[in-house]
């Protein structure tokens, strides 16, 4: 009995491991980079389960597929700087605008701030990786091949056609082109399950894996948005979810869920995509002003104005953004009072994103700026969000909105509030960040001369489509007749977006320039104030050496020589600290989980599945096979008891 | 750049000129708002440029070392600006909700009604049977007496298309299953032009509607007209062109009132000469025009639904001299 006992016990003993407990330096170092190294190799490419080196890759590729979109869009400048100009056929024109809007804000826009996430919170929050790292590298694998097939579909000329909200009828199984609305279904399909996957292993990080003592009140803004933003991603999607696939259940199998003809309803679709399609863009610009609240302390040397009423009106827009959706609506024709409601919700969330710039204003007023890139696209960012956000105000009014929906009108305002509010300030984040993720700093010079001509060339570009809406030219037409006198305008318009192409190209060229010859950046360049300024640029895999303590918002000013770090983790298998939701005391140690090869495999399983049914029902039984081995590899028990300690 | 805008700026299709009271009120509504907006983004940017570059005491501070008065201040500044916020925006529902209403209470007074379908990409346009008068269906012109105010009947039998005379009224969209309508008045005679706004596919960009505004009289003259079967062929090239028409692929798509041609597919040609433009206004109704579109639709309309039909040239002609003699 007692020599069974005393087994027992070494086992639980030697299961205990290696402790970072009074390790010497040199030998903790050398533990942790063994336990949470990515393999060389190409195996080690593939199964690599480091958000960092997926953080980055995510962000390599919705920037491949910025590129992609915004070529399309000079595409479409090309045929619209004269009136009738026949350069291009409407048919290839209509795949460019869906091709353009649907990359935009499915690959590049919430992909890219998904990525910043998965990067920059375990850093932020003093964390090794964040929570079900397996997941993380499965919602890549799974992008990028939703990506990567609709733009081959494209290729053969079978690129969606019917806009990125591809209204039915024009894209159901009546006018639907070809297998084109399948693909831009499925493609739906992919980067949904990404983004859920993405939301869940977020909320899961922040509210069990910050470090000791980052109680509510001392998580990094940015971090709380990207919180707000995975709440919002996981009611959202599902309405899309089920949206995606009544149309292409309607287009394969048959079903009648908006064929009016047969009972169904067309209007149907409209209220499920934009019940998800509002809140969207609030996906993307939450994190956006996370940017903003980061970047703008650390350039005005003083901490944010205002931290609790930026965080309640972070909450409050999560929340009234899904009470907004009729208003793409408005001219569908519904009753009256429902009308005014969606108006009074539309205008009410202009009041939480008010506050927020009033609260950064007030923060410059404070602090002492110190005009560095990324505080001039912060800068920018206010400059034209605020033009986005009183448009948006006037389109919420239902007359107005009569007038100017479906025109240039609004095609100026979302791009002053999706790019202005959101890609100025991601822009600024890259050159905040790089440093941190590359070890180099960018050219500030290049990086002056970057937003200066981004920022003239988008004010250039979409500052006249107002007043194009104004004059009557609906949005998604391929020409226009001579006759209306829009000619003028769209050719400076045309010519302006050259301009704005020159500055994303100096983005680019800075980047890769930068990468290779950029100043060493050092631990802290910017002399910030949150925790991913505390260790190594770029960071090791296992991101801190040993975990920190957290007793101030602005951990790295309050401490600024050495901060407090907590023991006891092992360090000879991959281990996370787990703590209490609200005030972050520790509770228990977490195994993280290792490299592997099956979410990878998982995703072709379940990706080829989504390829396949496009062409067949049947996809959906016989893919469940290969979807479930390779479920069942991922999640197969190591053997490792759990830690009961 | 504002007098390369202003002056490119036309009368043809904008809801900055309003013609009619639907119009007028959102135009109204429109500068409102514009003109708030425009303050407001002016006194943002102002505020940011001083708090950017207003003095500082030269001193290097801890980034921790906040100044308490000058929070106190900073919480005053936001707490109102937040407050002036509400308030403004309270404001501008209310007017909207206002401007809303008295745009819902112009109907209910309507002397005309008229019933317009959308199609893949063209408008049929319906009067119903009024008096003496027959029901008729014509294509693509829209006419209604001044002053008067007019219910415009919308609905689709494809997919979703969006009624839009922006100097008239704000846009209604044509939902298949779901008919709607709308009420527009035009306070002056002219030619108002509108166009689809709502993407429907290849041609979107070619549907136009043309919405002609006349005088009672002019109006009802109109009307008679229209209620008149086509005109009988009176020349030999008219009757080769109608023999051409009805013999070839034309009157499957196509009917003309008082002859054997009754397809539905297309618009009603009964007095397709008399109208301003054809094609859903892709091209003015000139011999020239008729011809070239007729010969090859393909090319002007790119994915329209009208067949490019084999006619020997003369047979063509003959066919347009045919068709220019509707009137």
């Amino acid at each position: 009995m007692s020599s069974i006992r005393q087994k027992n016990a070494d086992r639980i003993e030697e299961l205990k491991g290696v402790r970072d407990t009074g390790l010497d330096e040199a030998r903790l170092v050398a533990f942790l980079a063994h336990a949470w190294q990515t393999p060389k190799g190409l195996y080690g490419w593939l199964a690599t389960v480091d958000h960092k080196v997926i953080g980055r890759r995510y962000v390599v590729t919705a920037f491949l597929f910025l590129i992609l979109a915004g070529l399309s869009a000079l595409v479409m400048r090309f045929q619209l700087a004269a009136p009738e100009a026949g350069r291009i056929s409407p048919d290839f024109y209509d795949q460019l605008f869906t091709m353009h809007g649907t990359t935009m804000m499915f690959l590049f826009a919430v992909p890219v701030m998904e990525a910043f996430a998965v990067y920059l919170v375990p850093l932020m929050i003093g964390t090794r990786n964040v929570a079900f790292p397996r997941l993380n590298a499965f919602s890549y694998w799974i992008y990028v091949s939703g990506g990567i097939m609709i733009w081959i579909a494209f290729a053969f000329n079978t690129g969606a056609d019917a806009g990125w909200f591809s209204y039915v009828p024009l894209a159901g199984q009546f006018y639907g082109i070809g297998k084109r609305p399948d693909f831009w279904a499925q493609m739906v399909t992919y980067t949904e399950v990404s983004a859920l996957a993405v939301a869940v292993e977020i909320i899961a990080t922040v509210l069990k894996q910050r470090a000791p003592g980052m109680t509510l009140d001392r998580i990094p803004l940015y971090v709380w948005s990207v919180l707000i933003t995975a709440f919002v991603i996981l009611f959202a999607m599902p309405a899309v979810m089920v949206s995606s696939t009544m149309l292409i259940l309607d287009r394969l199998v048959g079903t009648k869920f908006f064929d009016q003809a047969a009972g169904g309803d067309a209007l149907l679709w409209q209220h499920l995509f934009w019940f998800f399609g509002h809140p969207e863009v609030y996906i993307i610009f939450i994190p956006a002003t996370g940017f903003v609240s980061a970047i703008l302390p650390t350039f005005v040397r003083r901490p944010v104005f205002g931290y609790l009423g930026i965080v309640l009106s972070l909450i409050a827009i999560g929340f009234l953004s899904f009470g907004l959706w009729v208003h793409h609506m408005f001219a569908t024709g519904l009753p009256q009072l429902g009308e005014s409601f969606f108006t009074a919700s539309s205008m009410m969330i202009a009041i939480p994103s008010g506050i927020q710039v009033f609260c950064w204003i007030a923060t410059i007023w404070g602090g002492r700026p110190i005009f560095a890139t990324p505080l001039l696209f912060v800068l920018g960012f206010i400059f034209t969000f605020v033009i986005g956000g009183l448009t948006g105000v006037m389109v919420a009014s239902v007359p107005i909105d009569l007038q100017v929906h479906d025109t240039y009108f609004v095609v100026a305002h979302f791009h002053y509030v999706l790019v202005g509010g959101a890609v100025f300030p991601l822009l600024g984040a890259v050159y905040y960040w790089f440093p941190k993720a590359t070890g180099r700093m960018l050219s500030e010079r290049l990086g002056h001369l970057n937003f200066w001509f981004v920022f003239l060339g988008f004010n250039l570009t979409f500052f006249p489509m107002h007043i194009l809406g104004l004059q009557g030219m609906p949005r998604r037409v391929y020409t226009y007749p001579l006759e209306s006198g829009w000619g003028s305008a769209n050719l400076f318009i045309s010519l302006s977006s050259l301009v704005l192409f020159v500055g994303f190209a100096l983005f680019f060229l800075n980047m890769l320039l930068s990468f290779r010859n950029g100043l060493p950046a050092g631990d802290n360049p910017w002399g910030a104030s949150t925790l991913e300024w505390a260790t190594t640029s770029p960071p090791p895999s296992y991101n801190f050496p040993r975990l920190p303590v957290v007793t101030h918002r602005e951990p790295l000013w309050a401490e600024p020589d050495t901060l407090a770090v907590i023991e006891g983790l092992r360090v000879d298998a991959r281990e996370v600290l787990g703590g209490m939701v609200a005030d972050a005391v520790p509770q228990l140690r977490l195994p993280s989980a290792d490299n592997s090869i099956w979410p990878l495999l998982s995703a072709t399983a379940v990706g080829g599945t989504f390829f396949a049914s496009i062409y067949t029902p049947w996809a959906v039984v016989w893919g469940a096979i290969p979807i479930s081995i390779g479920f069942i590899c991922w999640f197969w028990p190591k053997g490792e008891p759990e830690d009961e300690e | 750049m504002s007098t390369l805008f202003l002056t490119a700026c036309s009368d043809w299709q904008s809801a900055l000129h309003a013609h009619g009271d639907n119009a007028r009120k959102i135009f109204d509504l429109i500068w409102t708002f514009g003109a708030v907006a425009a303050t407001t983004w002016l006194l943002t940017v102002l505020v940011l440029a001083m708090a950017l570059f207003r003095s500082r005491p030269p001193e290097a501070r801890s980034p921790l070392q906040i100044d308490p008065d000058q929070e106190r201040r900073l919480n005053c500044a936001v707490g109102s600006a937040t407050a002036l916020t509400v308030v403004v925006l309270i404001a501008l529902t209310t007017g909207s909700f206002f401007a809303g209403k008295s745009i819902a209470s112009m109907s209910g007074s309507e002397t005309v009604t008229v019933r317009v379908t959308g199609h893949q990409w063209w408008w049929e346009i319906r009067y119903p049977k009024i008096g003496s008068l027959q029901a008729i269906v014509t294509a693509n012109e829209l006419h209604v007496p001044v002053g008067e105010s007019v219910k415009v009947k919308l609905d689709s039998l494809d997919v979703i298309h969006s009624f839009w005379v922006p100097s008239l009224a704000g846009k209604r969209d044509l939902i298949p299953g779901r008919p709607s309508e709308l009420t527009l008045i035009a306070d002056k005679p002219g030619v108002y032009r509108g166009q689809c706004a709502e993407f429907c596919g290849y041609q979107h960009a070619h549907m136009a509607i043309t919405v002609v505004a006349e005088s009672r009289e002019a109006f009802d003259a109109w009307r008679s007209r229209q209620d008149a079967n086509a005109v009988t062929p009176s020349g030999d090239e008219e009757r080769r062109g109608q023999a051409a028409f009805l013999g070839t692929g034309c009157a499957l798509c196509h009917a003309i009132r008082g002859t054997p041609a009754s397809g539905t597919v297309g618009p009603d040609l009964t007095h397709v000469a008399g109208r301003r433009s054809l094609a859903a206004d892709a091209l003015a109704m000139t011999p020239g025009a008729l011809a070239a579109w007729v010969a090859d639709p393909q090319s002007v309309k790119p994915g329209a639904k009208m067949p490019r039909i084999a006619l020997s040239a003369d047979d063509l002609n003959a066919v347009i001299t045919y068709l220019g003699s509707l009137e």
